[in-house]
């Protein structure tokens, strides 16, 4: 059984009056520590299809399987509960708490799972070493660098040890350098046996991957890396 | 209780994020709970002064005086109580440990005193020997009246502490004072009883009641006040009947028609006061209740714009798996805290108010602070918290994940 299972998903919107289709007819399947990227030009719908993999928000029609849960029945609670347990976001613009400081940060979905202080402290450690920033802990976001910042991002998204790492444009806002540690990260984090998705427009960055999922016009084409 | 906890750690984190700002919001709630606390702080302190004051009167006292109706008033008619009603309540009630009349100068209950060249004012009553024991009255040096300075009309007298001071007197005791044209021996300076709403409780002159009617015009009618001791194991309610009806007896009422005189004991003196104190502080609650509503409206103000601005923040934490229910928690423990803050300033601000307001005025009684108005300032602080932060809160919690993570 995938991990990811997704079948005739469609999402629309009404936009002033009209409905628009962000995606039309979606079907893909996923295994447990694949190594995927996401593919597709602006308005190809590949924000939306990640929103509805990480369960941000549900398909307008269509079957979702996530880990053999069938995601479109489950209600608010059930919701959060998978984002904060199957699902590690990485997004574009890191989206770090800016009041909190990196370790905090990186406690914050343990919060939501019930874990005491102190364990969510040593979670948190453990997560910053393992990308590297075991020095930057009492960091807050505007102290570090773009790099620094989405690393602590990445470890914020593994810290509760979630079946996926779905990751939005992980890159975009970091320069080469950064982009390249980022990179080697998720690579590392593949082959510890991780499950890494990775949405992007650039075709450096899915070459990292195994396989590259294109999205064109709403329609999904699965290729092989 | 986790929620509770991590809601609070996080309230608590955003509220030394913005310190000036929480200060401010909470400033509202801080002024009313502030205000609360010293009003009725200043009120409770007032209330036991005056308890305090009646415990002076004996705990298990009577006071009779004539009670003239209003229409009897109009028509001309003054009731009194006369030498007579003395006597009759004297021979034929049981159950009194010691009666005291009191009479009081016609028309005046000031008179004028002289002492060389120092002139005071005091209040003057005649009374006898058992007025110490009804009132609980102590002598500070000398002695009190006795039962011969009544029966000879002796022309002494026992002084308040204030009268004393404003007549000069160093050496008080056997000392002569004039009032009236006569001269007055005085035998006794009474212990400082203190004082009430700014007014001394010293400032009298008490004589031998014999000696008062007699200074008097013999022919003028005489009223005076009788004050009654009971007995230790007498029923106070019994004594009271039988007084009435000897009294009315006396004074020839017939049945149906009211009383022209007045029972009073001291516990429903000091009710009325209470009465009067509760209902005080009853209106000065309302208000400041209307105060503690504007406070909570500025938190709530301040919550929502709290909301809009951290709806990115409210989004990224949807996105790591808090619930609807988390995040609404999150915002009701963080306006809870605020308010319970300001109620906590406030409670503060007015125990030193209170403080300071009976340090410069120095007629006040010390003010007291009951356990129940901590409570209720700081319970009704919390409520108008969780009351203004509920809407702010549940914005908060309905925003959706995508669109929040959307929001610039």
């Amino acid at each position: 059984m995938a991990l990811i299972e997704m079948n005739g998903i469609r999402k629309s919107y009404a936009m002033g009056g009209q409905r628009v289709d962000a995606l039309r007819q979606v079907d893909l399947a996923i295994e447990s520590n694949e190594y995927v990227a996401i593919v597709g030009s602006s308005g190809s719908g590949k924000s939306t299809l990640m929103h509805i993999i990480g369960c941000l928000d549900t398909p307008s029609a269509g079957n979702y399987r996530l880990n053999g849960q069938d995601v479109e029945q489950l209600g608010e609670i059930e919701l959060a509960s998978i984002r904060n347990r199957e699902v590690g976001f990485v997004f574009q613009s890191f989206n770090l708490l800016a009041r909190a400081d990196a370790l905090r940060n990186v406690m914050q979905p343990l919060i939501y799972r019930g874990v005491g202080f102190g364990a969510r402290r040593r979670m948190a450690l453990a997560a910053l070493a393992q990308v590297g920033l075991s020095d930057r802990a009492e960091h807050r976001p505007n102290q570090l660098s773009g790099g620094q910042r989405q690393r602590v991002a990445i470890a914020r998204a593994l810290v509760a040890s979630p079946s996926i790492l779905l990751a939005d444009e992980p890159t975009g806002n970091l320069d080469a350098l950064a982009t390249e540690q980022v990179m080697a990260l998720f690579d590392a984090l593949h082959a510890q046996g991780h499950t890494v998705i990775v949405v992007t427009h650039e075709a450096e960055i899915a070459a990292h991957c195994q396989r590259v999922i294109e999205l064109v016009d709403g329609r999904a084409r699965s290729g092989s890396g | 209780m986790f929620a509770t906890v991590e809601g609070a750690r996080s309230a608590w984190e955003s509220i030394v994020a913005h310190a000036l700002r929480s200060f401010l919001t909470t400033l509202g709630i801080a002024i009313g709970v502030a205000s609360v606390v010293a009003v009725i702080g200043l009120m409770q302190g007032m209330q036991a002064s005056i308890a305090a004051q009646f415990e002076g009167l004996g705990g298990n006292s009577l006071s009779i005086a004539a009670f003239t109706p209003v229409e009897d008033r109009l028509k001309g008619k003054v009731a009194r109580l006369t030498p007579d009603d003395l006597d009759r309540i004297a021979e034929r009630v049981d159950g009194i440990a010691s009666i005291t009349p009191l009479l009081s100068l016609p028309l005046q209950a000031m008179a004028e005193m002289r002492h060389g060249t120092q002139v005071a004012f005091a209040a003057i009553q005649g009374t006898t020997h058992t007025y110490q024991q009804v009132y609980n009255a102590y002598v500070q040096s000398g002695r009190f009246l006795s039962p011969t300075d009544d029966q000879r009309r002796r022309r002494v007298c026992v002084l308040g502490e204030k009268t004393r001071e404003n007549l000069g007197l160093e050496d008080p005791i056997g000392a002569y004072v004039e009032m009236g044209g006569e001269w007055l021996k005085v035998v006794r300076i009474m212990e400082s009883r203190g004082e009430l709403f700014g007014i001394s409780q010293d400032d009298y002159a008490l004589l031998p009641y014999s000696t008062l009617r007699s200074m008097n015009d013999p022919l003028a009618d005489t009223d005076i006040a009788i004050q009654v001791a009971i007995a230790e194991g007498a029923d106070r309610t019994a004594v009271k009947a039988r007084i009435t009806q000897l009294l009315r007896h006396g004074h020839g009422l017939q049945p149906g028609e009211p009383d022209d005189f007045d029972i009073q004991s001291p516990e429903q003196i000091s009710a009325a006061f209470g009465q009067i104190g509760t209902a005080l502080t009853a209106v000065v609650a309302s208000i400041v209740g209307i105060s503690l509503v504007v406070g909570g409206i500025g938190i709530m103000n301040i919550m929502l714009v709290s909301v809009v601005e951290r709806t990115r923040e409210i989004g990224i934490l949807k996105a790591l798996g808090a619930t609807r229910r988390q995040i609404l928690m999150q915002f009701l423990i963080e306006a809870l805290a605020l308010a319970v803050l300001g109620g906590a300033v406030g409670l503060a601000v007015g125990f030193g108010l209170a403080a300071a307001v009976t340090a410069l005025v120095p007629s006040l009684p010390p003010a007291a602070v009951p356990l129940w108005a901590v409570a209720l300032s700081l319970g009704f602080s919390g409520l108008v918290g969780v009351a203004f932060g509920i809407l702010p809160a549940s914005q908060a919690a309905n925003l959706h994940p995508i669109e929040a993570l959307r929001y610039e």
